[in-house]
């Protein structure tokens, strides 16, 4: 009846896990609470669960990834104080057994659940609006590849409580993945959450590409897209071609451990390496998924804080295809040391080098944006000058480790774990920072607090120094990654800094949990009136902040790539009567319902409950047919709301104008 | 506790640029063999390469950021320069320059330190067949006919022709002050050709994640002159175990820390029935019970594509058949 499923699956004996748990429990019980208390649940159901509004879902998404970061980065603070105290021969206070769980959780929450919803979140609050579009193109299916992500999320953080996760690493690499191997079912957790979040993720892609394509206002040609447009296409142009690579190997990997199957095994013709080719056809190409669109973010950032147009806008544009082109051909650099030929090492080992000449493109053009501006020293570009920094010295080592004949001696080792943060940490997680600050008044109508940002600001980039170039130097000095303990003395004291690192990051944490409490305490003071707090360039902030649910009273008429700054200068003033009805999608409760049977039909697969996992197929299956049958077809909103709305936007601004005047006046 | 902390002040001590420093005397930046030597110079060119453009590119950025930062209203400000011929072509060409110079120079540094090349020297390479178990190595010197677990010797300046798989999962074989790491699969070999060229102890270990034991998958290389060599052969000689199909499954069986152990004595082409069977489950019927005579390993005659060595003898068209013909009567 419960397959596998026994009482024994719970970690009652783990103090750690049930800490936590009950940690969980609390937080969840809490906040329950203050939802009651505040009579917010009816608010909470139509307005974010069920809304199909693209801002609403990004903030959704952007959520989602806030929370898995605290998760991803406990586990991180974890494993750190392991390594640091398990030297010279002591075993730490994580065997391998919980350890190994760590490193791959930290992994995939922090690619999978971190950093792919902060950024599809982005993309989905941002690019409508940039475009001058009302929504995405499909906002039903648009809803349900959230819930879809967060499904995946669930199994993710249920297989803490019930069972265990993969002790693989983050790819799952077979045979160790093999049934064989991993006869647990932590792997099965593992291809389970990633195939339902990846399948949202898809459906995601598939989205924007359509919204990106066909819903730009009028007078936008493709070479007058914002750049975080452009660069959010080329995202998704390889989402949709990346992930079902993904798809695929999953499921190969799914038909070994279930079905007997010997894609990958030892034995009966598998052949383990073929794994490795594919996942990495899918992983690199998603490294790029992750950095396009914040290349794009930090253009926007440049250019506004700049005050200046942006430099080499079709240099960037191409830049940006070629990079999207040459990530397909590079996957084998993630396995010099496999044994190919010379000639098929050195072949992937340029074609990885070509990619930094765009990159480096883009750097300058950065670089040369800057030049001869103004520019605002406010939080965002802070983000942006640790960035440039920061990333161009993660390219050098990532070239480095391109080079075949570095690479035999340094792959697996410390230094790559020490690139990919450099590149992640300091290119996508600070791009998601300066974007959040960028955007959070766009998204809620409140400007972040400034102090605490900077704070926040120098404790990750300081915390970043001392975690990760450590590891530099531990790679050359030969340790290896994912290792539980060491007994090498040289190794002791840059485990302690990295340790100490970590520490500092942790503040940095802590400083934005700050900034977010403060903001919104102080909402009254960080109100962005105007709806154009930055001296903003694109069409996002030609409009109310918080965005009105319809995005646009009147579609906006395109001329230039900064359309905002264009009609700014043309001294348009929006308009405030004879407003057309809108139509509006209806709020829906599909993706919701299908992505709590997806989390369900996951788990009863991971613990072999069949009938469970056959009735929740059916119900995937019928859910979304049901809906096209029920869903109504939207609402108009009446030309005298639209006008109302408009209204108070105006006097707003006037007000805000007038405040400013005053200020000044003084 | 406080000695602990103690230790943890005297770590801190040294400022992190002594630190970087000192991350230069031991490991792959303190190589003892020709290959990780060409390896660590091939490190240096490319960096001091790549830093010809990093180290501008962050003083730009610092440079331009305080220049023209929003205050300082004497610098020009143009809010519409958004385009220049030559900025274009400096930034495209500088790139394309320095990565031009790094492919030639990965083009030929990759096909001279191919792990596969044999070292050119006049002695004859010592053959060394490497097995990564759970959780331990196992290295077999053929043409010794012995056997040992955690622990290699090798003469000084003499090349050493390694061939590896695995009998359980992933691995690599790595000895960082020796130069490349080779990855180590079940049902396939790989080759890596080291020397050593000073005499010395050196760390090996596993250099890719294999389960709950990896962290004490470590084993010593002893790098002696020949007599040394010879002594520790002999030691080694002295042991009664000896390792046949029975005794290789019993050290196939999943052990985290395992001692050094030698074997005087190996069942000739074991590491040939061991590329066969692999996968434990798969012993029941060793070749060398059906087959004495069984064929020595098909050595890697071309170079690309060279990943996949067919394990099975019989089968000479290159395609990646596994040598499962023993393993279809499994009970």
């Amino acid at each position: 009846m419960l397959g596998k499923l026994t009482l024994e699956a719970v970690p009652y004996h783990e103090p750690i896990i049930m800490i936590a748990l009950a940690g969980v429990g609390l937080i969840g019980l809490a906040i329950a609470a203050w939802i009651t208390r505040a009579g917010r649940w009816g608010w909470l159901w139509k307005d974010w669960l069920t809304s199909v509004d693209h801002k609403n879902i990004g903030i959704m998404y952007i959520i989602l990834a806030l929370v898995m970061l605290l998760r991803g980065f406990a586990d991180a603070l974890m494993m750190r104080a392991q390594l640091a105290l398990a030297t010279g021969g002591a075993p730490g206070y994580l065997p391998p057994h919980h350890y190994d769980q760590i490193f791959t959780a930290h992994g995939v929450i922090m690619i999978f659940f971190v950093a792919m919803p902060f950024i599809v979140g982005l993309m989905n609050l941002v690019v409508p609006l940039q475009i001058g579009a009302r929504d995405v193109a499909f906002p039903m299916l648009n809803n349900l590849s959230f819930w879809l992500t967060v499904s995946g999320a669930l199994l993710l953080n249920i297989s803490l409580g019930i069972g265990e996760f993969a002790k693989t690493g983050w790819l799952a690499f077979p045979p160790l993945s093999g049934l064989q191997y991993s006869p647990d079912v932590g792997v099965d957790y593992y291809i389970w959450a990633l195939q339902i979040s990846g399948v949202g993720t898809t459906l995601a892609g598939v989205n924007m590409i359509a919204t990106i394509l066909q819903m730009r206002a009028p007078g936008m040609t493709m070479f007058r897209m914002p750049i975080f447009a452009w660069t959010s296409l080329c995202s998704n142009m390889l989402i949709v071609a990346a992930f079902p690579v993904l798809a695929a190997t999953l499921a190969m990997l799914a038909a070994d451990r279930y079905l007997d199957f010997h894609f990958f095994t030892n034995d009966g013709g598998g052949n383990a390496m073929m794994y490795v080719n594919l996942i990495w056809i899918w992983g690199h190409p998603e490294v790029y998924i992750l950095i396009l669109p914040i290349f794009g973010v930090f253009s926007e950032i440049v250019s506004t804080f700049s005050t200046k147009r942006l430099f080499g806008y079709v240099a960037l544009v191409w830049a940006t295809v070629c990079i999207t082109v040459l990530s397909f051909v590079v996957w084998l650099h993630h396995f010099f040391t496999m044994g190919s030929g010379a000639n098929v090492n050195a072949f992937f080992g340029i074609t990885t080098m070509l990619i930094s000449i765009p990159t480096g493109v883009k750097v300058f053009n950065w670089l040369f944006t800057m030049y001869r501006g103004r520019v605002r020293m406010e939080t965002p570009v802070m983000w942006t000058i640790g960035f440039i920094i920061t990333f161009v010295i993660g390219g050098m080592t990532g070239v480095l480790l391109a080079v075949p004949g570095a690479n035999f001696v340094l792959h697996n080792s410390l230094f790559l774990v020490a690139h990919f943060h450099n590149v992640i940490i300091g290119g996508v997680l600070f791009g998601c920072f300066a974007a959040l600050t960028y955007w959070f008044p766009k998204a809620t109508g409140i400007k972040l607090d400034e102090m605490w940002g900077k704070r926040a600001f120098w404790c990750w980039l300081v915390g970043f120094y001392l975690a990760f170039m450590p590891l530099y130097v531990l790679g050359f000095l030969g340790m290896t990654r994912r290792m539980n303990h060491s007994d090498n003395p040289l190794w002791t004291p840059y485990l302690y800094v990295a340790l100490l690192g970590a520490l500092v990051i942790a503040a940095g944490i802590a400083c934005q949990l700050i900034q977010f409490y403060v903001s919104i305490r102080d909402r009254e003071a960080n109100r962005d009136l105007t709806g154009d707090p930055w001296g903003g360039r694109t069409l996002e902030w030609a409009i109310a902040s918080p965005a009105p649910f319809y995005n646009f009273a009147e579609t906006p008429n395109v001329r230039d790539i900064d359309a905002y700054w264009d009609m700014k200068e043309q001294g348009l003033s929006p308009k405030t009567h004879d407003f057309e009805p809108i139509h509006m999608p209806n709020n829906s409760a599909t993706g919701l319902v299908t992505g709590a049977i997806a989390t369900v039909f996951g788990f009863a697969l991971v613990w072999h409950i069949w009938w469970l996992a056959a009735v929740t197929l059916l119900g995937i299956i019928a859910t979304p047919i049901i809906h096209s049958f029920t869903a109504g077809n939207g609402y108009e909103v009446s030309p005298d709301t639209i006008e109302r709305m408009e209204r108070e936007h105006m006097a707003r601004v006037k007000h805000a104008h007038r405040a400013e005047s005053e200020l000044v006046g003084a | 506790m406080r000695d602990r902390f103690k230790h943890f002040l005297r770590a801190m001590l040294p400022v992190t640029g002594t630190l970087l420093l000192a991350g230069c005397s031991d490991g792959v930046l303190d190589p003892k063999g020709p290959i990780g030597l060409a390896e660590r110079s091939l490190i240096w060119t490319a960096t001091w390469l790549m830093l010809l453009v990093v180290v501008p590119v962050i003083g730009m950025t610092i440079w331009f950021a305080w220049t023209y930062r929003a205050s300082n209203k004497a610098a020009r400000y143009e809010p519409n320069w958004d385009h220049s011929r030559r900025v274009e072509a400096v930034v495209w060409a500088v790139p394309c320059v320095i990565i031009a110079f790094l492919a030639v120079i990965t083009w030929t540094s990759t096909h001279e330190l191919d792990p596969y090349r044999p070292i050119e020297s006049d002695v004859p390479p010592v053959q060394v067949q490497v097995v990564s178990l759970d959780w331990k190595w196992l290295f077999i010197y053929p043409e010794l006919g012995i056997a040992t677990v955690n622990e290699m010797a090798m003469p000084t300046n003499v090349p050493v022709q390694f061939q590896i798989t695995s009998g359980s999962v992933m691995n690599a074989f790595f000895i960082p002050r020796l130069g490349s790491m080779i990855y180590s699969m079940a049902g396939m070999t790989t080759k890596l050709a080291l020397l050593s060229s000073e005499d010395g102890v050196y760390d090996g270990m596993s250099s890719h994640y294999s389960g709950a034991g990896f962290s004490g998958m470590k084993f010593k290389v002893h790098s002696t002159d020949q007599a040394g060599f010879e002594a520790w052969v002999a030691r080694v000689r002295a042991s009664r175990d000896s390792l046949d199909m029975a005794s290789y499954e019993s050290l196939a069986r999943p052990s985290e820390n395992n001692p050094v152990a030698y074997y005087g004595q190996v069942t000739p082409s074991i590491f040939g029935a061991i590329l066969h069977h692999s996968a434990p489950g798969m012993l029941m019927h060793p070749p060398m019970a059906a087959n004495p005579a069984a064929p020595a390993l098909p050595h890697a005659a071309g170079h690309d594509g060279h990943a996949m060595q067919a394990a099975d003898a019989g089968t000479q068209d290159g395609h990646a058949h596994h040598g499962h013909a023993h393993r279809g009567h499994k009970e």
